[in-house]
C-alpha cells in the first residue's frame, strides 16, 4: 500500500511538472484577429490578446518636447562650428533636435555620449560621426522612401527606443561551432535561429537578401518543372532561403504570411493584400540603407560595436518594426519634429 | 423489398433513446427512427440551402461554388443571410444531421444488442467537424473563423490558415494526427492485403485460416495482433487520427497565435542545456 502511495505521488509530481512545463508554452484566449481579405478565405492576422497589450504598451510615443517658439533667428551653422548636416536650422530648432536625439538615443549618458564635453564641435567620438550619418539616413528614408514609410516617416526613436544601440540589428554570422570534417559545415542552417522564427532554415538570410547585390527573392517559377537554365529557375535551396527571409519578416512585423499573400498563389499580385506593395518597397529600401549608410561606417566603430566577423551593425525589418506591423502603429512624429522631413543634404 | 434470411431477428422494436415507439419502424430495408427523421430533415434543409446559396452566388461550376462564413466583424452574432447567415444556418443543419446520424447508429446498436463502437468511432469525425466550425470560432470570438463550404474555397482556407502559423507541420497535434492517419493507412493496407490473400488462394489451394494469417505476420515481423486485435488497433488508429486533427485546429489560434516553429522553443529552453 505504502509503495503504491509513493508511486502515485511520484506519478502525480511527474504529471504536475510536465503540465507546468507545457503550460509555459501555451497562450490563452482571447485572440485578437484582423480580417484582411474576403470573408471565409482565411485572410486574417491573429495575435494573442496579452501580446497585443504588450505591443500597444511598447509602442506608445513619449510626450513631444515642446517646439521652439520661433524658427527665426541666426542659423546653427553660423553660430556653432563644424555643423555639417543641420546647419540650416535656427538655434531654437537645432537645440530642439539635439534634445530630442538625446532623449531617443542616449537618455542616460546625455550630450556627452556623442560630444566631447570640452568642445562640442570636436569629431573625436565615433558616436558623433555615426550619429551625423544616421541623421542623413533618417532624412533620406523620409524623403526618398515614402513608398515604404508613407507620410508617417521615421525618427531615431523608431529604431533606438531610448537605447544607444537599437535592440534588433544584425551581423554576418560566424555560425555555431561544428565538429569539423564532413559534418564541419553547417551552411548556416539546421540549428534553431531566433531571427528566423527558430526554424532550422538559413539562419542569416540578411547577408544574401538585405545587403550588397541582393539575391532574387522571387522563387515561384513561370512554368511547371522548370530546370536549371530556365529564365526563372530557382533551386530548392533558394526557395528555402526565401522562406527563411519571409519568416523573419513575419516575426518582425508580428503578422503571418496572409498579411501580404493569398497563399493559394503566393506570387499573384492581383490577389495580394495592399500591404505587399509596402513590403516590396521595404525589401528595396533595407539593402540600400545597409549599403549606403550602415556598411560604410565600419571603419568608424570601435571593435566592441562590430560583429564577430568584423562587419558593421546593419538593419533588417525588426530594427524598426519590433513586432508591430507598423512601427508605433503608424503614429507619426514628423509634425512634432519637422526637421526629420527636411532634406539637409546627404 | 426482400429481406435477408438472418435480417428478421435484427428487426427488433424498442431500444430507442428518445421518443419511445415514435418512428420505430422500417421502410423497406431502412430503419427510420426519430433520429432518422431528424437526419433527413437537417440533411435536406442543409442541402437545399447550399443549392440556394449556389443559386444566388457567382457560379454553378461545382468546383467553385462557395458558401462563405460571415465577416469577422459580426463576431458571434447572426449575419444577414447573403453575408454569411446562410453559412450559419447550413452549419446548424450539418451539425444536426451528423449528430442525428450518430444517435441513429447508437439506437441501431442497442437494437442489435452490440457495443457502441460504431457511434463512438463516428462521433470522433463529427467532433472534428464541430471543432472546426463551432468550438474554434467560439474560442476565437467570431463565426467568421469557420471554414467556407466549397470544394476549392475550403482548400484556400486551409492553405491560408496553415500559413497563419508560418509552418503548420510544426503543430505538435498536427504531427500526431498525420502520423495516426498514415499508420492507419498502413495497418489497413496490411490487414486488407492479408485478408484478400488468405481468402483468394491460388488455384487448387484451400482458403487459409487465421492461424495461417497469424503465422504469416509472426514470420515477417515477429508478431501478429490477431483477428480481433487488428480491428481494435484499427479503431484506435482511426479515432486517434480524427481526435488529434480536432485538437490541432482547436489549439491553432485560441492557444497559440505565433508561428508553430516557435512553439518548440520550450525544447530549446529545457534546463538541461539552456
Amino acid at each position: 500500500m505504502k509503495v503504491r502511495m509513493t508511486k502515485t505521488c511520484v506519478n502525480l509530481a511527474l504529471v504536475a511538472s510536465l503540465s507546468a512545463m507545457l503550460s509555459a508554452c501555451w497562450e490563452a484566449p482571447p485572440t485578437v484577429s484582423e480580417q484582411i481579405g474576403f470573408r471565409g478565405t482565411g485572410m486574417w492576422t491573429s495575435t494573442d490578446g496579452d501580446r497585443v497589450e504588450e505591443l500597444v504598451a511598447a509602442n506608445v510615443l513619449p510626450e513631444p518636447i515642446p517646439a521652439p517658439a520661433t524658427t527665426a533667428g541666426p542659423k546653427a551653422g553660423d553660430i556653432y562650428q563644424n555643423v555639417q548636416v543641420l546647419g540650416d536650422l535656427s538655434i531654437g530648432e537645432f537645440t530642439h533636435t539635439m534634445l530630442a536625439i538625446t532623449q531617443w538615443v542616449s537618455p542616460e549618458q546625455g550630450c556627452n555620449y556623442c560630444h566631447n564635453g570640452e568642445n562640442f564641435a570636436d569629431d573625436d567620438l565615433y558616436t558623433k560621426v555615426v550619429a551625423r550619418r544616421m541623421i542623413q539616413m533618417n532624412q533620406s528614408i523620409n524623403n526618398d522612401w515614402s513608398s515604404h514609410v508613407g507620410s508617417t516617416g521615421v525618427t531615431c526613436l523608431t529604431c533606438h527606443r531610448g537605447q544607444n544601440v537599437p535592440e534588433y540589428i544584425w551581423f554576418e554570422e560566424d555560425g555555431p561551432k561544428t565538429a569539423g570534417g564532413m559534418a564541419g559545415k553547417s551552411y548556416s542552417q539546421n540549428h534553431a535561429a531566433m531571427d528566423v522564427g527558430s526554424t532550422s532554415m538559413l539562419s542569416d538570410p540578411f547577408s544574401a537578401y538585405l545587403n550588397d547585390d541582393p539575391a532574387t527573392i522571387r522563387v515561384i517559377q513561370n512554368r511547371p518543372l522548370a530546370i536549371k537554365g530556365d529564365e526563372r529557375y530557382a533551386s530548392t535551396q533558394a526557395t528555402e532561403n526565401t522562406y527563411s527571409l519571409m519568416i523573419h519578416m513575419s516575426e518582425s512585423l508580428g503578422v503571418n504570411c496572409t498579411a501580404c499573400h493569398n497563399t493559394r498563389a503566393f506570387s499573384s499580385w492581383d490577389e495580394a493584400p495592399p500591404a505587399r506593395t509596402t513590403a516590396w518597397h521595404g525589401l528595396k529600401m533595407v539593402p540600400s540603407l545597409n549599403q549606403e549608410y550602415l556598411d560604410p561606417l565600419q571603419g568608424e566603430y570601435p571593435d566592441n560595436r562590430l560583429g564577430p566577423l568584423g562587419d558593421a551593425p546593419k538593419v533588417n525589418c525588426a530594427t524598426c518594426h519590433q513586432g508591430a506591423n507598423k512601427p508605433f502603429y503608424g503614429q507619426s512624429m514628423l509634425d512634432d519634429y519637422p526637421v526629420w522631413k527636411a532634406n539637409s543634404g546627404s | 423489398m426482400s429481406m435477408l434470411n438472418f435480417e428478421k431477428k435484427y428487426r427488433t422494436r424498442g431500444g430507442t433513446i428518445i421518443g419511445g415507439d415514435l418512428f420505430d419502424f422500417w421502410v423497406g430495408p431502412f430503419y427510420v427512427g426519430f433520429f432518422g427523421v431528424t437526419t433527413i430533415f437537417f440533411a435536406t434543409l442543409g442541402t437545399l440551402l447550399i443549392l440556394y446559396g449556389a443559386a444566388i452566388g457567382d457560379t454553378w461550376n461545382v468546383w467553385r461554388i462557395n458558401i462563405a462564413p460571415p465577416d469577422l466583424s459580426y463576431g458571434l452574432g447572426m449575419a444577414p443571410l447573403k453575408e454569411g447567415g446562410l453559412w450559419q444556418i447550413i452549419t446548424v443543419c450539418a451539425t444536426g444531421a451528423f449528430v442525428s446520424w450518430t444517435l441513429r447508429q447508437a439506437e441501431i446498436s442497442r437494437k442489435l444488442g452490440m457495443g457502441y463502437h460504431i457511434p463512438i468511432a463516428f462521433s470522433f469525425a463529427v467532433f472534428a467537424y464541430i471543432a472546426l466550425v463551432i468550438i474554434r470560432p467560439i474560442l476565437l470570438g467570431a463565426w467568421g473563423h469557420g471554414f467556407p463550404y466549397g470544394i476549392l474555397s475550403h482548400l484556400d482556407w486551409v492553405s491560408n490558415v496553415g500559413y497563419q502559423f508560418l509552418h503548420f507541420h510544426y503543430n505538435p497535434a498536427h504531427m500526431l494526427a498525420v502520423t495516426f492517419f498514415f499508420t492507419n493507412a498502413l495497418a489497413l493496407s496490411l490487414h486488407g492485403g492479408l485478408v484478400l490473400s488468405s481468402t483468394n488462394p491460388g488455384k487448387g489451394q484451400k482458403v487459409k485460416t487465421p492461424e495461417h494469417e497469424d503465422t504469416y505476420f509472426r514470420d515477417i515481423i515477429g508478431y501478429s495482433i490477431g483477428t480481433l486485435g487488428i480491428h481494435r488497433l484499427g479503431m484506435f488508429l482511426a479515432v486517434s487520427a480524427a481526435f488529434w486533427s480536432a485538437v490541432c485546429i482547436i489549439i491553432s489560434g485560441p492557444f497559440w497565435s505565433q508561428g508553430w516553429p516557435a512553439w518548440w522553443n520550450w525544447w530549446l529552453e529545457l534546463p538541461i542545456w539552456h
